[in-house]
């Protein structure tokens, strides 16, 4: 099964790269822009079932390496099922 | 007195933080590889600065799952001192053993330059009483922009843990934090380098006091010798 995992910065966490490409967007012209903020997309292929420990699983992984908790969240989307 | 400094894969700073214990305050010191295992006798162990992993994800986050690093949590959580410098310090915050996290530079710039630094009254060796109210130590990174929430924020301050502060923040950091220790006292994290403030040709010599003042958490009788 194809994973997609995102990990963002936490809304109320300062996110300097967010701001500076958001800088950048209105100079390119977008208006309107309220906010900016830029994460990560990590791609996992798995072999094995969708089950419930499988999720158990992979939302330790995402809280213990993937993501910081203390900057980040993190939401992943399972394709192919 | 021994003194244990770890080596990861793309540490850069583990020879001056060597140097700094070897040389600058004459304590026998070794290297102990991220591989092993074990620490040995340590009286205390030391995260040099770098890219431990090339600081992919983020920095520190896969340093923490290095093999030693099971070692340096346990040493941790019986008491033994622990300090970071730099790149150390991210790994101690990914590991847990020090609150907060570090993040991208406000200025999205790599920062290289001598800070002035406000020494917190953070104990009974770390104060300005035994460091004095300002000292000068050089910093060079790019996610030294620390962070914490509120609540942990609150915490840092009512239990004194901030040790030192920019007088000139470089990087955003909340509340112009440069270091801080573990509510037991026992671990230190600090982005600026005391590793590279000791020698002559340095652009200070703070750092023999730093790490002087690290040692005194359980070595009283060090800061006693060099007042």
């Amino acid at each position: 099964m194809k994973i997609k995992v995102f990990v963002t910065p936490k809304r109320n966490v300062l996110d300097p790269q967010g701001a500076a490409v958001g800088h950048a967007l209105e100079s390119l012209g977008l208006r309107g822009l309220k906010s900016a903020r830029v994460g990560k997309v990590i791609e996992l292929d798995v072999d094995g079932p969708d089950t419930p420990q499988f999720r158990a699983q992979l939302d330790k992984l995402c809280r213990d390496l993937l993501s910081n908790p203390v900057i980040e969240d993190y939401h992943y989307e399972i394709a192919g099922h | 007195m021994n003194i244990a400094v770890l080596q990861f894969p793309g540490s850069n700073c583990d020879q001056d933080a060597f140097q700094l214990f070897a040389s600058g305050l004459g304590l026998p010191t070794r290297y102990v590889w991220h591989k092993d295992t074990r620490l040995g006798e340590a009286d205390l162990v030391v995260l040099p600065g770098g890219f431990a992993y090339g600081d992919y994800l983020r920095c520190g986050a896969i340093a923490r799952f290095s093999p030693v690093m099971g070692a340096v949590r346990e040493y941790a959580r019986k008491g033994g001192l622990v300090l970071g410098i730099c790149n150390g310090f991210q790994i101690l915050c990914e590991a847990g053993l020090l609150p907060g996290a570090l993040i991208r530079n406000s200025s999205l710039e790599y920062r290289c330059m001598t800070c002035e630094l406000a020494v917190e009254d953070a104990g009974p060796a770390f104060n300005p009483g035994t460091l004095g109210a300002r000292i000068r130590l050089p910093i060079g990174h790019g996610e030294g922009n620390f962070r914490i929430d509120e609540a942990g924020r609150a915490g840092l301050e009512a239990n004194r843990q901030v040790i030192l502060r920019y007088l000139d923040n470089p990087n955003g950091s909340l509340d112009g934090i440069a270091g801080v220790r573990s509510e037991a006292g026992n671990v230190f994290g600090m982005m600026p380098h005391p590793d590279r403030a000791f020698e002559r040709f340095h652009p200070s010599r703070d750092g023999l006091s730093v790490a002087r003042a690290v040692l005194a958490a359980r070595f009283p009788d060090l800061i006693r010798k060099s007042a």
